[in-house]
């Protein structure tokens, strides 16, 4: 099955998440429940953030949810109804657990590359074109860069719709930041 | 003779086995050219400047159309489990096919059925299904980045998606996944892992690191991780050892990535063009090196 068969509904939230002592995060066993549970809350307008674990939590996978604390009920009922459990809870009480931003910008001067995890996309930064897709082994790569690549980003398609692996959300998410980074 | 299975990422592109030459920025196997951009084009591109650096004969190619679905996977897995064990390469680098626990088996039986045993490669989503299968150490050498290690490391996880550190790269944690990854047998007899350091290892140590010339930019091209297994491959397929081959794929695969003045939007094709340089260089430089190793 398609991993982005979750993915399809388009997203109603694009207010920023906020950081502090009034978030929570959401602790995974896979990143293919985050997804999930990502387009769940999402779609449900829920201000939430997909984040890198924080070190001190060991448990589960690459990804968590960064979520208001304050409604850790409500979301937790919304998941469960969706048989999506979290392995944990944590309120993101000290800095060592607070979650990881898993973005990283690299300004080449003419190029931008964003780096989202293990996926990185580059563009031209006059033209908006994607000039390279790197990082990631997993079988629908080498299709994504062939697709995307001397594509403007107006014009390419996005991974979520072509895309069917965890490399492949990754790099939905590196695409998804550098269209935010050039609408700005 | 070496052979490289893999996909093409087009799925109407049919099955085609046959030696695969290169022209331009294009390889052509049965008379289809293919893209060397990424993928397995661009590792059997990689590994036929290899052979022709050292004089051998060039790579045979198994390739498939599959766009990631899996489709075409599952018809090159049928194809290699009925016809690999009557053939008699000497070394096979298994590439991009969709993970398949049960075809991977039936391949590796095919593999068991030959005459000689070839040594065995494996990268991409090849080297996912051997760890998945509990089969690693019967590989010979696996090319894993830093977060596919996390993923050989972790004896737990069944999947990709249940390993901390597959998509978070973890670069500082690298000679604790390698002990791990061989103490829980999922690792081959060696690993040449990718990244900002190159490191070639064993189960008893870590032989070698590899990190210059480090080119900033090279971190934004694709396929640069497939034109390192293919040079490795096609060092080893040359009769050169696997923990040398992997040591001078790593410094050539660097040197001619420096040697092409690349930008952010450079391909890897471009790249591709400068391994006979790179390679004879790091040839020369690995044989003086050895003089000296037996002089002292």
């Amino acid at each position: 099955m398609s991993l982005f068969g979750f993915l399809k509904r388009e997203t109603s939230s694009s207010v920023p998440a906020g950081q502090g002592l009034d978030r929570g995060i959401l602790v995974f066993e896979n990143t293919s429940e985050v997804i999930r549970a990502e387009n769940l809350l999402k779609t449900s307008g829920w201000d939430i953030k997909v984040m890198g674990p924080p070190p001190e939590i060991r448990k589960g996978c690459d990804l968590v949810i960064e979520f208001p604390l304050i409604e850790e009920l409500r979301i937790l009922n919304i998941l469960g109804k969706d048989g999506i459990r979290p392995l944990e809870v944590v309120p993101v009480s000290s800095p060592l657990l607070k979650p990881v931003n898993i973005f990283q910008n690299k300004d080449f001067g003419r190029y931008l590359m964003v780096r989202a995890a293990n996926m990185k996309l580059t563009i031209d930064k006059e033209t908006l074109i994607i000039v390279n897709v790197s990082g990631g082994g997993c079988p629908d790569i080498p299709y994504l860069a062939q697709e995307m690549i001397g594509k403007s980003l107006k014009d390419a398609p996005s991974p979520r719709e072509i895309g069917h692996t965890l490399c492949g959300y990754a790099l939905q998410l590196a695409y998804e930041e550098i269209k935010n980074r050039c609408s700005r | 003779m070496l052979a490289v299975v893999g996909t093409v990422p087009d799925k109407d592109f049919p099955m085609v086995k046959g030696e695969v030459t290169l022209e331009d920025d294009r390889i052509i196997i049965q008379g289809s050219p293919v893209s060397i951009k990424r993928g397995t084009p661009a590792l059997l591109a990689a590994a036929i400047k290899t052979c022709q650096t050292l004089g051998h004969p060039l790579p045979f190619g198994y390739l498939v159309g599959d766009t990631g679905l899996g489709n075409g996977s599952r018809l090159l897995y049928e194809h290699l489990s009925k016809t690999l064990g009557q053939t008699s390469f000497n070394t096979i680098a298994f590439h991009y096919l969709q993970p398949d626990v049960d075809w991977h088996n039936r391949v590796l039986f095919a593999v068991e059925e030959m005459k000689d045993r070839p040594i065995l490669i494996a990268d991409a989503g090849f080297m996912y299904v051997a760890k998945m299968s509990g089969e690693a150490s019967k590989y010979d050498l696996f090319t894993p980045d830093v977060g596919e290690l996390a993923f050989l490391a972790d004896e737990e996880a069944p999947h990709p998606f249940y390993t901390r550190g597959f998509i978070l790269h973890e670069e500082n944690r690298v000679p604790e996944l390698i002990s791990r990854a061989y103490r829980h047998n999922n690792a081959p007899q060696y690993l040449l892992v990718k990244g900002e350091q190159d490191y070639v290892a064993d189960s008893q140590a870590i032989r070698a690191t590899i990190d210059s010339p480090m080119e900033e930019v090279l971190e934004a091209i694709g396929g640069t991780g497939d034109t390192l297994t293919g040079i490795a491959a096609a060092l080893i397929e040359g009769g050169i050892g696997i923990q040398e081959a992997a040591v001078i794929a790593a410094r050539a695969n660097r040197l001619s990535g420096f040697y092409a003045g690349p930008t952010p939007a450079t391909h890897v094709s471009e790249i591709i063009r400068y391994i006979p340089r790179a390679l004879e260089e790091c040839l020369d430089n690995q044989e003086a090196r050895s003089c000296l190793d037996h002089a002292g």
